[in-house]
């Protein structure tokens, strides 16, 4: 048991889910519906995306401290100048993601730590933010509002979306030829520099693809609250963190898990929820999100640590 | 002479910091620069004793960094000021109760990163977490006034300098002596260099992190007291900005972000930049929102010049 856990990592986050959901079912039957189960999962879609986007860079070994900052600004350009004037929109949300690919190469250029360059660029989104949007308004696009919004059958939007998400990016990341690549950058750049792969370009394209996410976070999150304001996702730049860890990320080694990531964002969605039907007083909501994150990776560091004994 | 100084890495964030001023007297036509070196005192203090903490955390190595010094900061301000309940006469004690809780976050803090062996940056995101709940939990988002005396005190100026920069000053003096000439400060220097030396070299470096952690929520917790004796009360998202300065003022500092290598100089020279920066543009009539665009361009301008600096040499 243990050490089918320990092999697949996959396992002990889908199962943190899994025994959450069932004591959110358990406290409060009535969840256990069409309409229940969206209501829970429904701000899951842009954290999700927002981890996938943090899952990029740091598949290659850097942080990204800006990534909230960054969807704010999404979110305010889609409320603002995409539902105006959408072709104008859409290519500012390309020249940002451009703006994170070339963030990427910077970095790998002249071998500046993420960590502060990243920084930095929080301010740049957020004083950005601010400038498109100095009051908290705007309004979502109406395509992309019905998109948010649509009932499929059988099961609701937002997992429907999440099975998605985390199937393509999975495809993406672990299966494709280019994805393979990407995590060998974290894995060993020198290797894979000697190799004859373009390191530069390598970095370039995790930063871009976390531009993409990021973008797509920006505008969910806005198709769901309908409109945006300057720090709408400020807190996205850690739970994004804490979102790739639950899934069995790590920090180092382009150890990183798509699907995981998706479960790790869901599960942090479904803390915040349970803990409100556990009528827990309303201050201690917070902290018991830390104090789950603590407990999940407590269970991982078990398993782990028996699987290096057991060799 | 000249060619050592510029050799210091903490020189640059001076000389940020003085053309900063600089810019602002050439509107101003030299007026008001005695209020205006008051206040990035006043206000630079702050950044640099949580940039201290930081700072030595960062020391430490790679992947070392305290993300719960604004919730320590809240907590321990909270809990203080509810402590001293605007009696006269219990700064001491709100003191006490600051550094108790700063004690108690620190070796939280190491706990889950020692026991648990969490990376540093998750341990303390998720501790922060819970420590900003203990501060709504305990005061209700209530603000409770300072004691007058302790308010008037930390508003004040000694020698015309603000009493809040003087302490920071004697903060930095100490966090200085201990890193460049006690024993302590060469076991964190080297265990920041190289971890498995250091260890094999006999240094306990398990010690030397916990005491820096402790360190680092220590300096915060009697930052968060200053501030809210400052500012008329504690406040839930008081240490939010810290977050990202506490980091900013040690990369401006040259301080290298890979450890092992720290510089109590720069961390002043780059809290008052910070501080003139945004006055600076605030001046030249720049809105909130370019005011935030042009601190993050110039703080990665600096990162970068810092970089090739150390490329050429």
């Amino acid at each position: 048991m243990i050490r089918l856990f320990a092999r697949h990592r996959i396992l002990l986050p889908a199962v943190s889910l899994i025994v959450l959901l069932a004591a959110t079912f358990y406290m409060q039957p009535r969840a256990m519906s069409y309409f229940g189960i969206n209501l829970l999962f429904n701000l899951a879609i842009p954290i999700a995306l927002a981890t996938l986007a943090q899952m990029m860079i740091m598949m290659v070994n850097d942080i990204d401290l800006s990534l909230g900052a960054f969807i704010s600004l999404v979110a305010c350009i889609t409320a603002t100048v995409l539902h105006d004037q959408p072709v104008l929109g859409m290519a500012i949300l390309a020249a940002l993601i451009l703006a994170y690919a070339c963030l990427g190469a910077l970095i790998h250029w002249l071998e500046l730590p993420a960590i502060v360059v990243t920084l930095g660029m929080s301010f740049v989104w957020a004083g950005l933010a601010l400038t498109i949007l100095p009051s908290p308004g705007g309004s979502a696009p109406a395509w992309l509002r019905t998109v948010m919004t649509v009932k499929p059958p059988l099961f609701p939007m937002a997992v429907v979306a999440a099975v998605l998400i985390a199937g393509l990016s999975h495809v993406l990341v672990i299966r494709s030829g280019i994805g393979t690549v990407l995590r060998g950058v974290g894995g060993n750049a020198a290797s894979v520099g000697r190799a004859g792969w373009p390191l530069l370009r390598l970095k370039a394209l995790a930063y871009a693809l976390a531009g993409v996410f990021g973008v797509l976070a920006g505008m969910a999150l806005v198709g769901l609250t309908t409109s945006a304001d300057a720090n709408i996702a400020l807190r996205y730049t850690l739970l994004s963190i804490a979102g790739v860890i639950l899934g069995g990320g790590e920090f180092v080694g382009g150890r990183v898990s798509a699907v995981g990531a998706v479960i790790g964002a869901l599960t942090l969605t479904l803390a915040a929820s349970f803990l409100s039907f556990l009528r827990l007083s309303p201050d201690w909501q917070i902290g018991a999100q830390g104090a789950i994150l603590i407990l999940v990776l407590t269970a991982r560091l078990i398993f782990t640590r028996r699987d290096r004994t057991q060799g | 002479m000249v060619k050592t100084l510029l050799g210091r890495s903490w020189i640059w964030s001076w000389i940020a910091a003085a053309a900063a001023f600089g810019l602002i007297m050439l509107l101003t036509q030299g007026r008001g620069a005695e209020e205006l070196a008051y206040a990035a005192l006043s206000f630079g203090a702050f950044a640099a004793i949580v940039g201290l903490g930081q700072m030595m955390v960062i020391t430490l190595g790679p992947g070392n960094v305290d993300l719960s010094i604004p919730a320590t900061m809240t907590l321990a301000a909270t809990l203080a000021l509810k402590g001293m309940g605007s009696d006269p006469g219990t700064s001491l004690l709100g003191l006490a109760i600051a550094i108790g809780v700063g004690c108690g976050a620190g070796l939280a803090n190491f706990a889950l990163i020692y026991l648990l062996r969490l990376p540093p940056i998750i341990a303390t995101l998720a501790a922060s977490l819970i420590y900003q709940s203990l501060a709504i939990w305990s005061n209700r988002g209530l603000r409770i006034k300072p004691p007058a005396d302790l308010a008037d005190f930390a508003t004040g100026r000694t020698i015309g300098i603000p009493n809040v920069a003087l302490i920071a000053l004697v903060l930095s003096v100490v966090v200085w002596i201990v890193l460049e000439r006690s024993v302590f400060g060469r076991w964190l220097l080297g265990s920041g260099q190289n971890l498995r030396a250091a260890r094999l070299a006999g240094i306990p470096t398990q010690l030397v992190r916990a005491v820096t952690y402790t360190s680092v929520a220590v300096l915060a917790a009697v930052a968060g007291y200053l501030l809210a004796s400052f500012s008329g009360g504690a406040s839930l998202n008081m240490g939010q900005e810290y977050l990202l300065s506490s980091i900013a003022v040690v990369v401006i500092g040259g301080t290298s972000i890979a450890g092992g290598n720290s510089n109590v100089p720069g961390i002043w020279g780059a809290s008052l930049f910070l501080f003139l920066v945004v006055s600076m543009l605030n001046s030249y009539g720049l809105g909130a929102g370019v005011r935030m665009l042009l601190t993050g361009l110039i703080i990665i301008g600096i990162v970068i010049a810092a970089s090739t600096r150390r490329g050429r040499a």
